[in-house]
Protein backbone atom coordinates (compact mmCIF):
# COMPACT_ATOMS: atom_id res chain seq x y z
CA UNK A 1 0.00 0.00 0.00
CA UNK A 2 1.34 3.41 -0.98
CA UNK A 3 1.67 6.25 1.46
CA UNK A 4 1.64 9.99 0.99
CA UNK A 5 2.61 12.82 3.24
CA UNK A 6 0.35 15.85 3.19
CA UNK A 7 0.86 18.77 5.58
CA UNK A 8 3.00 16.63 7.86
CA UNK A 9 0.50 13.77 8.07
CA UNK A 10 1.22 10.40 6.47
CA UNK A 11 -1.85 8.70 4.97
CA UNK A 12 -2.37 5.47 3.03
CA UNK A 13 -3.52 5.93 -0.58
CA UNK A 14 -4.53 3.49 -3.31
CA UNK A 15 -2.77 3.04 -6.67
CA UNK A 16 -4.51 6.13 -8.08
CA UNK A 17 -3.74 8.31 -5.09
CA UNK A 18 -7.17 8.19 -3.41
CA UNK A 19 -7.17 8.18 0.39
CA UNK A 20 -7.76 4.67 1.74
CA UNK A 21 -9.53 6.00 4.84
CA UNK A 22 -11.78 9.04 4.26
CA UNK A 23 -12.05 9.61 8.01
CA UNK A 24 -8.39 10.70 8.13
CA UNK A 25 -9.15 13.58 5.72
CA UNK A 26 -8.53 17.17 6.81
CA UNK A 27 -8.71 20.48 4.94
CA UNK A 28 -4.91 20.56 5.06
CA UNK A 29 -4.76 17.19 3.28
CA UNK A 30 -7.10 18.56 0.60
CA UNK A 31 -4.77 21.53 0.16
CA UNK A 32 -1.86 19.10 -0.14
CA UNK A 33 -3.59 17.00 -2.80
CA UNK A 34 -4.55 20.19 -4.66
CA UNK A 35 -0.95 21.38 -4.65
CA UNK A 36 0.13 18.02 -6.05
CA UNK A 37 -2.47 18.45 -8.83
CA UNK A 38 -1.28 21.98 -9.54
CA UNK A 39 -4.56 23.48 -8.31
CA UNK A 40 -5.37 26.27 -5.89
CA UNK A 41 -8.58 25.72 -3.94
CA UNK A 42 -10.98 28.66 -3.90
CA UNK A 43 -14.19 29.23 -1.90
CA UNK A 44 -16.11 27.72 -4.83
CA UNK A 45 -14.01 24.54 -4.73
CA UNK A 46 -14.80 24.34 -1.03
CA UNK A 47 -18.55 24.52 -1.71
CA UNK A 48 -18.12 21.32 -3.76
CA UNK A 49 -15.74 19.59 -1.35
CA UNK A 50 -17.83 20.34 1.74
CA UNK A 51 -20.94 19.06 -0.03
CA UNK A 52 -19.13 15.82 -0.95
CA UNK A 53 -17.98 15.34 2.65
CA UNK A 54 -21.50 15.77 3.97
CA UNK A 55 -23.31 13.85 1.23
CA UNK A 56 -20.93 10.87 1.34
CA UNK A 57 -21.66 10.46 5.06
CA UNK A 58 -25.44 10.75 4.49
CA UNK A 59 -25.54 8.46 1.44
CA UNK A 60 -22.73 6.06 2.23
CA UNK A 61 -20.95 6.86 -1.05
CA UNK A 62 -19.46 9.95 -2.68
CA UNK A 63 -21.85 11.83 -5.02
CA UNK A 64 -21.47 12.02 -8.82
CA UNK A 65 -21.14 15.26 -10.75
CA UNK A 66 -24.86 15.52 -11.53
CA UNK A 67 -25.85 15.14 -7.89
CA UNK A 68 -23.33 17.80 -6.84
CA UNK A 69 -24.68 20.29 -9.39
CA UNK A 70 -28.31 19.51 -8.46
CA UNK A 71 -27.83 19.97 -4.73
CA UNK A 72 -25.39 22.91 -4.61
CA UNK A 73 -25.42 26.27 -6.38
CA UNK A 74 -22.45 25.16 -8.50
CA UNK A 75 -23.62 24.74 -12.11
CA UNK A 76 -22.45 22.08 -14.54
CA UNK A 77 -20.49 24.73 -16.44
CA UNK A 78 -18.82 26.03 -13.29
CA UNK A 79 -17.82 22.62 -11.94
CA UNK A 80 -15.89 21.97 -15.17
CA UNK A 81 -14.17 25.34 -14.77
CA UNK A 82 -13.27 24.47 -11.17
CA UNK A 83 -11.99 20.99 -12.02
CA UNK A 84 -10.91 21.18 -15.67
CA UNK A 85 -9.05 17.88 -15.45
CA UNK A 86 -12.27 16.05 -14.62
CA UNK A 87 -14.76 16.92 -11.85
CA UNK A 88 -15.99 13.30 -11.69
CA UNK A 89 -12.95 11.94 -9.97
CA UNK A 90 -10.89 14.94 -8.91
CA UNK A 91 -13.54 16.49 -6.66
CA UNK A 92 -13.99 13.18 -4.88
CA UNK A 93 -10.25 12.67 -4.57
CA UNK A 94 -9.77 16.13 -3.06
CA UNK A 95 -12.60 15.40 -0.62
CA UNK A 96 -10.82 12.27 0.55
CA UNK A 97 -13.14 9.74 -1.05
CA UNK A 98 -12.72 7.12 -3.80
CA UNK A 99 -14.13 7.33 -7.32
CA UNK A 100 -17.92 7.77 -7.42
CA UNK A 101 -19.55 4.58 -8.73
CA UNK A 102 -22.45 6.22 -10.57
CA UNK A 103 -22.29 7.00 -14.30
CA UNK A 104 -23.67 10.55 -14.13
CA UNK B 1 -3.97 8.30 -13.84
CA UNK B 2 -6.34 10.92 -12.49
CA UNK B 3 -4.23 13.99 -12.92
CA UNK B 4 -3.84 14.98 -16.53
CA UNK B 5 -5.48 12.48 -18.87
CA UNK B 6 -2.81 11.60 -21.38
CA UNK B 7 -2.34 8.68 -23.74
CA UNK B 8 0.87 6.68 -24.17
CA UNK B 9 2.29 9.35 -26.45
CA UNK B 10 1.85 12.12 -23.91
CA UNK B 11 -1.07 13.61 -25.86
CA UNK B 12 -4.38 14.47 -24.16
CA UNK B 13 -6.78 11.53 -24.20
CA UNK B 14 -9.76 11.95 -26.47
CA UNK B 15 -12.85 9.93 -27.45
CA UNK B 16 -15.02 10.26 -30.55
CA UNK B 17 -18.44 8.64 -30.43
CA UNK B 18 -20.60 8.05 -33.49
CA UNK B 19 -24.33 7.79 -32.75
CA UNK B 20 -26.04 6.23 -35.77
CA UNK B 21 -29.28 5.01 -34.16
CA UNK B 22 -32.18 7.07 -32.88
CA UNK B 23 -33.91 4.78 -30.40
CA UNK B 24 -33.89 5.54 -26.69
CA UNK B 25 -31.85 2.44 -25.92
CA UNK B 26 -29.21 3.40 -28.51
CA UNK B 27 -29.13 7.08 -27.53
CA UNK B 28 -28.15 6.52 -23.90
CA UNK B 29 -24.96 4.47 -24.32
CA UNK B 30 -23.23 7.03 -26.55
CA UNK B 31 -24.23 10.06 -24.51
CA UNK B 32 -23.43 8.44 -21.16
CA UNK B 33 -20.00 7.35 -22.42
CA UNK B 34 -19.23 10.84 -23.73
CA UNK B 35 -20.29 12.33 -20.41
CA UNK B 36 -18.24 9.80 -18.43
CA UNK B 37 -15.20 10.71 -20.51
CA UNK B 38 -15.68 14.40 -19.73
CA UNK B 39 -16.13 13.67 -16.01
CA UNK B 40 -12.72 11.98 -16.11
CA UNK B 41 -11.11 14.89 -17.89
CA UNK B 42 -10.97 13.13 -21.26
CA UNK B 43 -11.84 15.26 -24.32
CA UNK B 44 -15.01 14.05 -26.04
CA UNK B 45 -16.88 14.59 -29.29
CA UNK B 46 -20.10 13.01 -30.57
CA UNK B 47 -20.99 12.70 -34.26
CA UNK B 48 -24.69 12.11 -34.99
CA UNK B 49 -25.44 10.45 -38.31
CA UNK B 50 -28.39 8.71 -39.96
CA UNK B 51 -31.08 7.86 -37.39
CA UNK B 52 -28.77 9.19 -34.70
CA UNK B 53 -29.84 12.64 -35.89
CA UNK B 54 -33.17 12.06 -34.12
CA UNK B 55 -31.29 12.46 -30.82
CA UNK B 56 -30.43 16.07 -31.66
CA UNK B 57 -33.53 16.97 -33.69
CA UNK B 58 -35.63 19.47 -31.72
CA UNK B 59 -38.95 17.83 -32.61
CA UNK B 60 -37.78 14.30 -31.81
CA UNK B 61 -35.38 14.49 -28.88
CA UNK B 62 -38.12 14.23 -26.24
CA UNK B 63 -39.99 11.50 -28.14
CA UNK B 64 -37.34 8.83 -28.74
CA UNK B 65 -38.77 5.34 -28.51
CA UNK B 66 -37.39 2.12 -27.06
CA UNK B 67 -36.58 -0.15 -30.02
CA UNK B 68 -38.53 -3.40 -29.71
CA UNK B 69 -38.90 -4.77 -33.23
CA UNK B 70 -35.79 -6.63 -34.36
CA UNK B 71 -34.40 -6.48 -30.84
CA UNK B 72 -33.68 -10.04 -29.63
CA UNK B 73 -33.49 -8.75 -26.06
CA UNK B 74 -36.98 -7.22 -26.14
CA UNK B 75 -38.75 -8.36 -22.98
CA UNK B 76 -41.78 -9.70 -24.87
CA UNK B 77 -42.46 -12.31 -27.58
CA UNK B 78 -41.14 -11.12 -30.90
CA UNK B 79 -44.50 -11.62 -32.62
CA UNK B 80 -46.09 -9.09 -30.29
CA UNK B 81 -43.35 -6.46 -30.49
CA UNK B 82 -44.72 -4.98 -33.70
CA UNK B 83 -48.32 -4.72 -32.56
CA UNK B 84 -49.81 -1.22 -32.28
CA UNK B 85 -49.09 0.39 -28.93
CA UNK B 86 -46.32 -2.02 -27.94
CA UNK B 87 -43.49 0.39 -28.68
CA UNK B 88 -45.16 3.20 -26.73
CA UNK B 89 -45.80 0.84 -23.85
CA UNK B 90 -42.19 -0.34 -23.76
CA UNK B 91 -40.98 3.25 -24.04
CA UNK B 92 -43.05 4.47 -21.13
CA UNK B 93 -41.87 1.52 -19.02
CA UNK B 94 -38.26 2.32 -19.83
CA UNK B 95 -38.72 6.03 -19.13
CA UNK B 96 -40.30 5.26 -15.75
CA UNK B 97 -37.40 3.02 -14.87
CA UNK B 98 -34.91 5.69 -15.93
CA UNK B 99 -36.67 8.37 -13.88
CA UNK B 100 -36.83 6.07 -10.87
CA UNK B 101 -33.07 5.63 -11.00
CA UNK B 102 -32.60 9.39 -11.30
CA UNK B 103 -30.88 9.09 -14.68
CA UNK B 104 -31.20 12.32 -16.71
CA UNK B 105 -33.44 12.36 -19.79
CA UNK B 106 -31.84 12.76 -23.22
CA UNK B 107 -32.37 16.52 -23.39
CA UNK B 108 -30.72 17.04 -20.02
CA UNK B 109 -27.82 14.82 -21.10
CA UNK B 110 -27.30 16.97 -24.20
CA UNK B 111 -27.32 20.12 -22.04
CA UNK B 112 -24.87 18.48 -19.64
CA UNK B 113 -22.54 17.52 -22.48
CA UNK B 114 -22.68 21.07 -23.79
CA UNK B 115 -21.89 22.54 -20.36
CA UNK B 116 -18.99 20.08 -20.15
CA UNK B 117 -17.68 21.38 -23.48
CA UNK B 118 -18.27 18.20 -25.45
CA UNK B 119 -18.32 18.90 -29.18
CA UNK B 120 -21.59 17.74 -30.70
CA UNK B 121 -21.61 17.44 -34.50
CA UNK B 122 -24.38 16.61 -36.98
CA UNK B 123 -23.64 14.70 -40.18
CA UNK B 124 -24.09 16.88 -43.27
CA UNK B 125 -25.01 14.06 -45.64
CA UNK B 126 -27.64 12.58 -43.32
CA UNK B 127 -29.08 16.07 -42.76
CA UNK B 128 -29.47 16.47 -46.53
CA UNK B 129 -31.03 13.02 -46.84
CA UNK B 130 -33.64 13.76 -44.19
CA UNK B 131 -34.21 17.33 -45.38
CA UNK B 132 -33.08 18.83 -42.08
CA UNK B 133 -31.77 22.37 -41.58
CA UNK B 134 -29.50 23.68 -38.82
CA UNK B 135 -32.56 25.29 -37.20
CA UNK B 136 -34.20 21.88 -36.83
CA UNK B 137 -31.45 20.80 -34.42
CA UNK B 138 -31.09 21.49 -30.70
CA UNK B 139 -28.90 24.54 -29.92
CA UNK B 140 -26.20 22.43 -28.23
CA UNK B 141 -24.99 21.18 -31.64
CA UNK B 142 -21.71 22.88 -32.43
CA UNK B 143 -21.57 22.36 -36.17
CA UNK B 144 -22.79 20.40 -39.19
CA UNK B 145 -19.84 18.55 -40.69
CA UNK B 146 -18.95 15.97 -43.34
CA UNK B 147 -17.33 12.57 -42.89
CA UNK B 148 -13.88 13.89 -43.75
CA UNK B 149 -14.24 16.69 -41.20
CA UNK B 150 -15.14 14.01 -38.67
CA UNK B 151 -11.79 12.31 -39.19
CA UNK B 152 -10.00 15.60 -38.87
CA UNK B 153 -11.70 16.37 -35.55
CA UNK B 154 -11.29 12.78 -34.33
CA UNK B 155 -7.55 12.62 -34.88
CA UNK B 156 -5.89 10.62 -32.12
CA UNK B 157 -9.24 9.77 -30.49
CA UNK B 158 -10.53 6.39 -29.39
CA UNK B 159 -13.57 5.93 -31.60
CA UNK B 160 -16.84 4.18 -30.74
CA UNK B 161 -19.58 3.37 -33.26
CA UNK B 162 -23.04 2.98 -31.79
Amino acid sequence: MAEKNYAGVTVAVDADGFLEDPSLWTREIAEGIAEELGMTLTDRHWVVLEFIRKDAVDQGEPPGVRRITKLTDVSMKEIYKLFPKGPGILASKLAGYGKPQGCV
Amino acid sequence: MTDGMENDHGMPRKVAIICSKGSLDMAYPGLILANAARMMGIEAMVFFTFWGLDIITEKKVDKLKAGMVGNPSAPLPHMLAGLPGMESFATSMMKKKIQGLDIPDIRELLETLDAAETDLYACKMAMDMFGLERDDLVPEVKDVIGAMDFFQHAEGAQTFFI
